[in-house]
């Protein structure tokens, strides 16, 4: 048998949240409440007293192990305990019952940059960062050259971060990290910030510390990253280990997995978050040219996908859209329903009601395969009002696309009818 | 593999992370591991105190010479308080001195769990450090101000007796005393953030119930055994005996003294050790 690195043991993390904040209703009740508090707080926070506690498992029942040398990915909606696994991993927080027995030196990336000072020059913040993240003194003496030759910032090195674009901070904070030679990488969705070029950077260093054998726990909502970094990958929902497999699997299973309501998503009140008031989604529908609501959609046909939803008090500037991904987390476009200039100052306030935005896909526009829907709310740089990148999934049927006479499959995201000529020129 | 404790690493390298129940072992040998971060978070705090001031470090000075400026108003004026037959002034520095050290200690232990809050929930690393870095990070402070109490006793002609040699001990016990009060204020602090209201009125009322704008023997003999209880009392009347060379006329002798400040603050210590290991659980889920 190989050597296991890390041996998860019926895992569980219990997290104690507070009763919901009960409304005041008239003043007097405001001022009994008020002087009541402090009593009543008290007696809340006595652990024997403290009937009305409400609980909830992040994490339940967890059993996994991981080889000596794997790169294991984690998967899983937000809120399906990726990030409490990787703290209760990196141990920021103990777990409420279970074990994890751990082979060797942890290292974890739940954030770059920790503990970084904004008044401390950059060769501070390395020095300070490092230790921080467990890098004794002379490891990071000898390390020094590599660090600030990789992050790209040698002129600025004596200059306080405040003063760094984010770009800057971010290249420098990364590049510490990347330093980093524990014999178990526990790794966060550190690769979703900074620019494209930043990712690319990030993406390259990872994988070289996957080819150099050691242990690599990786949590990410980027698929492709996902695909190409780790072998084996662990779903989670609902804090729950759902599945676990080679990882092309387990993304296939993540993309499609949680879409009861074929063709049609709705939005149950205990769906939506507090902080997407006034806007609430209702329904995400997608329509064959019959206006019949379907799960699979004929390539060579127009879509429709309409969105419901409503307002309960005006919002300016209100964009409502689409994304669309495939199924490795790609995006194929971003659409709202206010890109077009005239219905942008149509509905430059949209006033309280409820809504269809409505969005036809032209014919030939898509190529075979299975699809994702994402909805946005929001007002451009003031608040995203609701998100759900993976609503609705969907599939397209090839029948009557063009090259359809060859049974082979396309590359690409797209299959377009497009305007070839033949022409012959000679002979 | 360990049995008993959760998350020590063994010989061999494997560490079991479980639930801890009940009290937990202090783990200094993780501690010790980690020392070079005590280093370096003292020294940021050190760095970054006087970033952006205009005087810089000559604050470590302004400070303790204004409290003693009032306090000398207000004990040895207004009051007409005795000074053990020294000046007024040096009599009071040198209580002010190790009283600053203290006092700093306690704000920003106190706060110190919640400003490195982004630290705890992200990175391991024995959170006792952060008290730790938090109380030695004046220590540079209190050096500083060391130069105004040799210029008074040059003035004054206070010559320093072989009492000096004990003075690292004394600030050893006024060290310990605040990082024993510092663990149960930053520990109680992630749960309470009452603390950080109570923190400036406790440090208000510990002054006038310390001996640093008069002597301990200014308190009623009965009163000197309860008095001194306060193991800052111990502290700042040993303090006065290293530098000034000078007894308090107390009813109990200064050694006495000395041991029972000894006693109470290895006891406040110990008890924050312990209760601070037994909260430090929850902190990355409270912070």
């Amino acid at each position: 048998m190989t050597d296991l690195a890390i041996r998860i043991e019926d895992l569980g993390k219990q997290y104690r949240i507070g009763a919901s904040p009960q409304k005041y209703q008239t003043f007097r009740d405001t001022l009994v409440n008020f002087a009541a508090a402090p009593i009543r707080r008290i007696r809340k926070s006595l652990p024997i007293m403290n009937n009305d506690a409400q609980t909830i498992w992040a994490l339940r029942h967890i059993n996994f192990k991981v080889r000596e040398g794997q790169v294991l990915g984690v998967i899983g909606r937000n809120g399906a305990g990726k990030s409490t696994l990787l703290k209760i991993l990196s141990r920021v927080t103990e777990p409420s019952e279970g074990e994890v027995v751990i082979r060797g030196r942890v290292g974890s990336l739940l954030e770059v940059g920790t503990g970084f000072h904004p008044e401390l020059t950059g060769r501070e913040n390395i020095y300070l960062n490092g230790a921080i993240l467990g890098m004794k003194r002379t490891e990071i003496d000898k390390k020094f050259d590599e660090i600030v030759a990789f992050s790209g910032v040698e002129r600025f090195i004596d200059t306080p971060v405040k003063r760094y674009s984010s770009g800057m901070y971010l290249r420098l904070a990364f590049s510490v990290a990347a330093h980093l030679e524990p014999e178990i990488l526990v790794v966060d969705e550190v690769l979703a910030v900074g620019d494209a070029e930043f990712q690319r950077k990030c993406l390259g260093k990872m994988s070289d510390v996957a080819q150099e054998g050691r242990t690599v726990i990786f949590v990410s909502h980027n698929m492709s990253a996902i695909l190409r970094l780790t072998e084996e990958t662990i779903v989670l929902d609902n804090g729950k280990l759902v599945f676990q497999a080679p990882t092309a699997e387990a993304v296939d299973f993540y993309m499609a997995s949680g879409y009861q309501n074929i063709g049609e998503r709705t939005w149950n009140p205990e769906e939506i978050p507090a902080s997407a008031n006034p806007f609430r989604p209702i329904a995400l529908r997608i329509l064959n040219h019959k206006s019949k609501v379907v799960d699979s959609v004929i390539s060579s046909e127009p879509v429709t996908f309409e969105v419901e939803y409503a307002l309960n008090k005006p919002i300016k500037g209100l964009r409502v859209g689409l994304y669309l991904m495939n199924m490795r987390g790609e995006f194929v476009f971003t659409t709202f329903d206010t890109d077009d200039l005239d219905t942008y100052d149509e509905f430059a306030i949209r006033d309280a009601g409820t809504y269809i935005s409505r969005c036809m896909i032209p014919k030939d526009l898509l190529n075979e395969g299975r699809y994702v829907i994402g909805i946005n709310a929001s007002t451009y740089r003031v608040k995203r009002y609701f998100q759900d990148e993976r609503a609705l999934v969907f599939s397209v049927d090839g029948i009557g696309a063009p090259g359809k006479q060859w049974p082979e499959p396309r590359m690409g995201l797209i299959r377009p009818r497009l305007d070839w000529q033949i022409e012959k020129i000679g002979g | 593999m360990v049995k008993n404790h959760s998350a020590i690493p063994s010989k061999d390298g494997v560490l079991v992370l479980r639930p801890t129940k009940g009290w937990a072992n202090l783990n200094l040998r993780d501690l010790w591991q980690y020392r070079e971060l005590i280093y370096f978070l003292t020294w940021r705090d050190i760095v970054v105190r006087y970033k952006q001031t205009i005087l810089g470090a000559a604050w470590a000075i302004i400070n303790p010479v204004v409290n003693m400026i009032v306090l000398e108003v207000v004990f040895g004026r207004l009051a007409n308080m005795g000074s053990e037959g020294l000046p007024g002034p040096i009599f009071r520095y040198a209580a002010v001195m190790p009283w600053g050290l203290f006092s700093k200690a306690l704000a920003t232990s106190g706060r110190s769990m919640l400003s490195n809050r982004s630290m705890i929930t992200k990175v391991y690393f024995p959170r006792l450090i952060i008290p730790i870095a938090s109380v030695l990070g004046g220590v540079v402070d209190f050096l500083i101000s060391f130069l105004v109490l040799l210029g008074m006793m040059f003035y004054w002609h206070v010559a320093p007796t072989v009492n000096l040699l004990a003075l690292p001990l004394i600030i050893v016990l006024a060290l310990t005393t605040a990082l024993g009060v510092g663990l149960w204020l930053s520990a109680l602090n992630v749960l309470y953030r009452d603390i950080g209201y109570i923190l400036p009125v406790l440090t208000q009322l510990l002054l006038f119930v310390s001996p640093v704008g008069y002597s301990t023997s200014t308190v009623g003999g009965k009163w000197q055994i309860l008095y001194s209880l306060n193991p800052m009392v111990g502290v700042i009347e040993g303090f006065r005996w290293a530098v000034l060379g000078i007894t308090p006329g107390t009813v109990i002798p200064l050694w006495n003294l000395l041991a029972i400040s000894v006693g109470v603050s290895l006891v406040i210590l110990i008890s924050g050790l312990f209760f601070f290991r037994r909260m430090e659980r929850t902190f990355a889920d409270m912070v």
